[in-house]
């Protein structure tokens, strides 16, 4: 894998491309960009027929290890790996260790050991493990085992040097089984940086990693709302300036439209798409806009046309905890909208479908509820990624960046 | 041959084909949204969707009508609402045709306290439970906001095991509650609506109920009250009887059937539409439909088996995935479900087209010898299967 980067504003922030990915001769990841989020290797509720017809569907798909490990015995009996096993082999794949759509109980982390979730419960894993299934799944590209248990504000000092540490010989460990092993040969490894809350460890973290043979680098630890804002960008900050320019940079759980543009800043690459999922799980859609060109922020985009209901379920569904980047459809005032989740916009749910269809299908539990809010927020999501990287080509990125901050 | 409706009926019947031994035919439906090719089967998509699936892959499936169920679409989210976006075809996006219950049987079945008098069914709404009345006149105004291109009247619904003397008032009062509906059905010329011939199990009451249905020139006829886990050697014995009493050149409707072989067999006994919510439903409980009966893919035997569900199926989940994966998706992950439904609705939608076709070609017999050997490939079959061919001219012990 090959970072080529096409440009650079304010010294940090990137547009490239991310080439020579292995099997897929020919093809590329623009960054800055995201990787689909999948359970099951398949994208949340979407079968692929749905799924296709969204249109910037990313070719980079995050498999998530904690959703597929209870399979790992049979994908072994298979032997043609993950990608054919679940018909995602046109894809490239990248395999996570965690699953940044759930959260992680703390506290299950030993020095030899990662613990996962699956659906039968905790599944620790070993080096050993953990590159036995990567030699039968075959995935394009993985992140090395971690310890990333160290919730900011909770974890002492001396928890966070250890996880630093065991995160680091879990790297050396997983690189050298890889050395040994010729069908591990071929797949990209990136290396995971950790080091919580603390600039020390953060930095030494960091030094450290780069050191090692890796094709990348994933910072983890970013997701807490814990951290402040400031304080979450300083260390990302200091991370950022001990790794090589040259290697591309995958973070973890930061996804929200603000904390996106933020990364992107500082010089980030690769998101998940957790984030549309979460959204589409509480029965919202997004709607934030980001169209630099227009003269747009959120108010006068999405309350221009509203009606006065509107305008107070939308500062109820503020305060009911859900950021001003989507609507509530479970909402009563939606009962009777007959107008799409947003206007303009192209995807299948909107050109075919209601807020008042999918209220009712949300009231009355029905499956396709989620199946239409899962394929609007990854169309959003997908052309918003899209947006990033037309105004850093246009140099309109702070545009960009103050419609998206005004948003919160 | 061919016979088309002259009349102000919302439909027209085509009958392209009859078979010369049985009494199926085969013929296009036009209705006000689509010309459904019959015999047709239609899934149920009770609250104005298919089970997780797009209007869009039910297309791509080829289901031409679905069900939409009035006493749900009634209480969520309410005739009001559908009357303002101008029906159930506007609110869910669906080009093609629909047909509504009355909400009759969901009153019975599902509500305890139900009370049936001569004005209509009185009940609690489990919503509010306020206390309700469904009379013949409400359920047509509920199915006239809906806009199905077929509803069906109100009907005294009596389980079909019922015997003695309700079964006769049940019948008598359907006739009754039938003319009730066809004078408050406000929009003949747009909607068709069905009567339905009840009378449980008693030959003499079927007859009677279908020949004073027939004298109301209908756009088409249901056969109710069966397939509610009667013998089914009383059950194709009242579908027959129904049948020949029904004039041929309307469309005739066997409710709540959807098995392939009550399917094969009922359309050798002249029906033309059937409905059923099993193949969805048992797709949500992980059973996806073959030819040589049902599986359980959530089943240990299919981990390890690597063919799709079935190599001849040629819909969208059968080209990509195989029984393992689908075995390997957790249930509470949603996509599992939507592949099987997907299956499942595209096993009824291929054998509904074989059904056609081998009426069309007039070698519909021996479509079914070759189905039921496929089915009990031992021959071992039910007596009530094979009386049921036999009295249409098909042997299957002649084999």
């Amino acid at each position: 894998m090959k970072l080529v980067i096409k440009q650079l504003l304010d010294g940090s922030c990137r547009l490239g491309q991310l080439t020579e990915l292995g099997r897929h001769t020919g093809r590329v990841i623009d960054v800055p960009g995201c990787l689909m989020y999948t359970r099951g290797a398949s994208a949340p509720h979407l079968t692929q027929d749905m799924a296709k017809t969204i249109d910037k569907l990313p070719f980079g798909i995050q498999l998530t290890l904690p959703t597929l490990a209870e399979n790992h015995e049979v994908i072994e009996d298979y032997k043609l790996g993950i990608g054919s096993f679940t018909s995602q082999q046109d894809s490239l794949l990248f395999l996570s260790v965690q699953d940044p759509g759930t959260t992680i109980p703390s506290g299950y982390n030993e020095k030899q050991f990662v613990s996962i979730w699956t659906t039968g419960g905790r599944m620790r894993l070993s080096t050993a493990t953990f590159t036995t299934m990567l030699k039968n799944m075959k995935p394009d590209w993985f992140e090395c085992l971690y310890d990333g248990d160290v919730v900011p504000g909770t974890a002492s000092k001396k928890r966070i040097r250890k996880s630093v540490d065991r995160t680091l010989q879990y790297l050396d460990d997983c690189l050298e089984v890889q050395q040994n092993s010729p069908e591990l040969k071929n797949i990209e490894v990136f290396g995971v940086i950790e080091g919580g809350d603390s600039h020390d460890e953060r930095i030494r973290s960091a030094k450290e990693t780069a050191k090692r043979p890796l094709s990348g680098f994933v910072l983890d630890g970013f997701q807490s709302d814990a951290l402040a804002t400031d304080v979450k960008q300083n260390l990302m900050m200091s991370v950022l300036k001990e790794l090589p320019e040259d290697k591309p940079r995958l973070i973890h759980g930061c996804g929200r439209p603000d904390q996106v543009m933020q990364a992107v800043e500082l010089g980030i690459d690769v998101f998940d798409s957790a984030f549309p999922y979460s959204v589409t799980e509480s029965g919202c859609a997004l709607v934030f806009p980001f169209s630099y060109n227009h003269q747009s922020n959120v108010d006068s985009a999405v309350l221009e046309q509203s009606t006065d209901q509107e305008k107070s379920n939308y500062v109820n569904d503020n305060k009911a905890g859900i950021s001003r980047y989507e609507i509530n459809l479970t909402n009563e005032s939606y009962k009777s909208d007959f107008t799409p989740l947003l206007a303009d916009c192209k995807c299948y749910s909107c050109q075919n479908h209601t807020k008042a269809y999918i209220n009712h299908l949300l009231v009355t539990k029905e499956l396709l509820a989620r199946v239409l809010l899962m394929i609007h927020n990854f169309h959003h999501y997908f052309e918003f990624f899209e947006t990033i990287r037309q105004s850093i080509r246009d140099d309109k990125f702070q545009q960009l960046k103050k419609i998206i901050m005004d948003s919160t | 041959m061919a016979a088309s409706l002259k009349s102000t009926h919302a439909l027209s019947f085509k009958i392209l084909a009859e078979c010369s031994t049985t009494k199926a035919r085969t013929g296009k439906l036009k209705l006000p949204h689509h010309t459904v090719d019959t015999p047709v089967f239609m899934p149920v998509g009770t609250q104005g969707t298919m089970k997780g699936l797009t209007t869009k892959q039910l297309e791509d499936l080829d289901c031409q009508i679905i069900l939409g169920n009035t006493y749900h679409l009634g209480m969520r989210p309410g005739h009001e609402l559908l009357e303002k976006v101008g029906g159930l075809h506007k609110f869910m996006n669906w080009d093609r045709a629909l047909l509504t219950d009355s909400g009759g049987f969901q009153m019975v079945s599902l509500l305890k306290l139900a009370e049936i008098t001569e004005e209509g069914v009185k009940f609690q709404s489990p919503h509010d439970s306020k206390e309700m009345l469904l009379t013949p006149e409400k359920s047509i105004e509920i199915q006239n906001s809906i806009g199905a291109d077929i509803m069906m009247q109100l009907d005294d619904v009596v389980h079909s095991t019922t015997t003695g003397p309700r079964v006769e008032e049940a019948m008598y009062r359907s006739i009754r509650w039938l003319d009730r509906c066809i004078s408050a059905n406000k929009r003949p010329t747009e909607q068709n609506l069905f009567p339905i011939v009840q009378g449980g199990l008693q030959p003499e009451l079927r007859k009677i109920c279908a020949t004073e249905m027939v004298k109301r020139d209908t756009a088409g006829y249901a056969i109710g009250g069966l397939s509610g886990g009667e013998e089914k050697d009383h059950f194709w014995r009242m579908v027959k009887l129904s049948t020949d009493i029904l004039p041929r050149d309307k469309p005739r409707y066997l409710m709540g059937v959807g098995y392939a072989v009550d399917l094969v067999v009922c359309s050798a006994l002249g029906c033309d539409m059937y409905d059923c919510v099993f193949p969805t439903r048992t797709a949500r409980f992980g059973c996806a439909l073959l030819r040589t009966g049902q599986i359980n893919i959530k089943s240990k035997q299919f981990a390890k088996d690597y063919r799709p569900i079935d190599d001849t199926c040629k819909c969208s989940t059968c080209a990509r995935y195989t029984r393992a994966y689908i075995n390997s998706i957790p249930n509470y992950e949603t996509v599992g479900c939507h592949l099987l439904t997907i299956h499942n609705i595209a096993f009824q939608m291929s054998l509904m087209r074989s059904i056609r076709a081998s009426i069309v070609e007039d070698r519909f017999p021996q479509f079914i010898k070759s189905f039921m050997k496929t089915v009990y490939p031992d021959e071992d079959y039910p007596t009530w299967v094979r009386e049921s061919l036999a009295s249409v001219d098909v042997h299957l012990s002649q084999q």
